[in-house]
């Protein structure tokens, strides 16, 4: 067994936090966290409970609310031939079984829905294409939204869910990856700059099961993402990539929760953001529990965030509770590091002018991440939407909107 | 042929105290194809001399000029500095995570030229400088310096002289930490720059071992931020058994 612990924590403007602090007592443990279907078990949150407190609760109150519709967004999906897409009545008995709501919006979304959309990739299939789902934006009601995507035994297939347009968004997701399935389920905060958001992905993974969850976020007002993975059958593996660029003002908050329950699972988290201008701030938060009876459980993650300017916040906070000794491995590492000085010397010195030596940093950054999601065309989408965002901050830099050289 | 003109450089530095002085007027001139020898005791100032031409923020220029065939070098920014034919090698490369050393080099070279190189002919290029200082091909694939050791550092940083063919290179202390084989190919590397392009080198060396396999035409003697005594070649050998004892007297006297 091998216990490793990486805390390189460079800081910036001490705008890096670790573990507990602001004077909150955090619940003993991840398990005695209440999760529950009634609303009235989960009340609305004042911003100083453990699960709240990086979280600008003020402007995601209307999700907090029991009164969420379902107009603000339209629902799109483009199945690969071999899966099957349905609309269901929230009494389908194939909804919530991946586990209880186990915060406010959870709950309020999981209690607002009275359809869901299901995507099912049928036992044995292997899916030839990409199945798209596209969620727009249409309206600022406040909606709820519920979708679940269910790999059958043996079956193989990529998801991506595209976010995009303007909403105030409550959106609950459940992933089923039955024994032996492997999907991959992307999901892209892609939002105009008003939109709210908050999304509770919830996880079940069966026997030899593999799910791949990539998170990309980048647009929106307030975009607070929940991904909890939990195991139930020996021989499960999970990969989570996340990848974020906060701009100013932009809250992105992404906190996951993985269950190691049973023995012999492996997880892998690796999120990395990048943040630029005033008042924007980034949270991550990783849970990892490994219960008493996961013997052979082999975790790790990591959270790497690069502050582009002054004022922009990052809080990074790795979690593991080993409830066993009897592990193959575990460890994590945080870090939260200004933009580099001496690197852009280096390339400056090579003739590179500023803003595309600012530029081959980011998309270095970065790199290594975007190889990992093994999706070409969300690839090919990820690095136009990080040009984009560098386009923002190289304007600030150069005080034009346009680029330099390279013409 | 063209002139790299230092004329009275007083270069202080950033430090937690504020500003302290460190060169006290320099005054150098180097013509194209000529290789001078900076040499001197840790602390004379050698260092900041490469940094300051290169334009390296921490350094600031309190007076003097710095001129390349007439052009005010130090109201260039650093990138323009490089374009302007200016190499600095340096003595701590810094690692590049993510950038791999292909795309930096055509980056750069893109920069410098003003066009991106032939594609056909510049990989061949790359490839044949390479080889040439025992580089692994591999190595074009890797995150610049990153996981690099000493030794491979330096001969990436050569690999870029001969690469960028600049009008003036300065090598900050390349020869520190190479064993004998790596500083023979190393060495190699400069001379086939200076055969190849008549670059004007500068080059900034605590030991004298260096100067057995790269020639140099003048040998300045830096002490306490200002050059203390000129020469050719044989100065270098006269320090080689004197040391700088002779030098660190007379400044503190």
């Amino acid at each position: 067994m091998s216990t490793t612990t990486d805390h390189s924590r460079a800081v910036a403007d001490g705008a890096h936090s670790h573990s507990a602090g602001h004077g909150v007592v955090p619940v003993g443990s991840r398990a005695e966290r209440l999760t529950s279907f009634d609303l009235a078990d989960i009340p609305v949150p004042t911003g100083r409970e453990e699960e709240w407190r990086f979280s600008p609760v003020a402007r995601l109150q209307p999700l907090f609310s029991e009164d969420l519709g379902a107009a603000g967004v339209r629902t799109t999906v483009v199945p690969a031939p071999e899966v099957k897409v349905e609309i269901v009545g929230r009494d389908d008995a194939r909804l919530g079984t991946t586990g209880k709501p186990g915060d406010r919006t959870a709950v309020t979304a999981w209690n607002a829905f009275r359809e869901a959309t299901v995507v099912t990739v049928p036992a044995e299939a292997v899916a030839s294409d990409v199945t798209s789902v596209r969620v727009e934006g249409i309206a600022k009601d406040a909606t709820a939204l519920h979708l679940l995507v269910h790999a059958e035994r043996h079956s193989e297939a990529v998801v991506v869910i595209d976010h995009l347009g303007d909403a105030t968004l409550d959106e609950t997701v459940e992933i089923v990856v039955d024994d032996g399935a492997h999907l991959t389920l992307v999901t892209v905060q892609d939002w105009a700059d008003g939109a709210v958001h908050a999304s509770s992905h919830r996880a079940r993974l069966g026997r030899d099961a593999k799910l791949k969850h990539v998170l990309v976020t980048f647009g929106g007002d307030v975009v607070r993402v929940t991904p909890d993975a939990t195991f139930t059958g020996e021989g499960g593996e999970v990969e989570m990539v996340g990848l974020y660029f906060a701009d100013a003002d932009q809250h992105q908050e992404h906190r996951l929760f993985v269950d190691h329950a049973v023995p012999r699972c492996k997880s892998r988290v690796t999120y990395k953001g990048a943040l630029q201008g005033a008042g924007a701030h980034t949270v991550w938060v990783g849970d990892v529990l490994i219960q008493a009876k996961a013997e052979g459980t082999d975790t790790y993650e990591l959270n790497r965030n690069l502050v582009l300017t002054d004022g922009a916040r990052a809080d990074s906070v790795p979690n593991l509770e080993i409830e066993t000794g009897e592990i193959a491995g575990a460890g994590h590492a945080s870090a939260t590091g200004r933009f580099d000085d001496e690197q852009l010397f280096y390339l400056m010195a090579r003739g590179i002018p500023e803003v595309d030596a600012r530029r081959l940093v980011v998309r270095g950054f970065f790199a290594e991440l975007i190889e990992e999601i093994g999706v070409d065309s969300v690839e090919e989408r990820l690095l136009a939407s990080i040009e984009a965002e560098l386009e923002k901050s190289m304007s600030v830099i150069t005080g034009v909107a346009t680029r330099e050289v390279d013409a | 042929m063209s002139t790299l003109e230092i004329r009275d450089l007083h270069v202080s530095v950033e430090t937690k105290e504020g500003a302290k002085p460190i060169l006290r007027g320099v005054d150098l001139t180097i013509n194209s194809g000529e290789t001078h020898a900076i040499m001197g005791p840790n602390g004379s100032g050698k260092s900041t001399l490469a940094s300051a031409l290169a334009g390296h923020p921490k350094y600031e220029v309190t007076s003097g000029t710095v001129t390349l065939d007439g052009e005010d070098v130090l109201q260039m920014s650093v990138d323009e500095r490089a374009r302007a034919g200016l190499f600095l090698a340096m003595q701590y490369p810094v690692e590049v995570p993510g950038v791999s050393v292909a795309n930096f080099l055509r980056t750069a070279k893109t920069a410098i030229a003003g066009e991106a190189p032939a594609l056909r002919t510049w990989g061949r290029e790359v490839k044949q400088a390479m080889e040439h200082l025992r580089i692994d091909p591999a190595f074009a694939e890797r995150s610049v310096n990153e996981g690099f050791s000493g030794g491979e550092k330096k001969r990436h940083e050569i690999l870029q002289m001969e690469l960028f063919a600049p009008r003036f290179a300065i090598l900050d202390e390349t020869d520190s930490g190479l064993d004998v084989d790596a500083l023979r190919i190393v060495s190699e590397g400069v001379n086939r720059a200076k055969a190849n392009t008549d670059v004007g080198v500068l080059l900034i060396t605590h030991y004298t071992r260096i100067l057995r396999y790269i020639k140099p035409d003048f040998v300045h003697v830096f002490v306490d931020g200002a050059i203390a005594e000129e020469g050719g070649p044989e100065l270098a050998e006269r320090l080689e058994e004197e040391g700088y004892d002779r030098f660190l007297t007379a400044a503190t006297a």
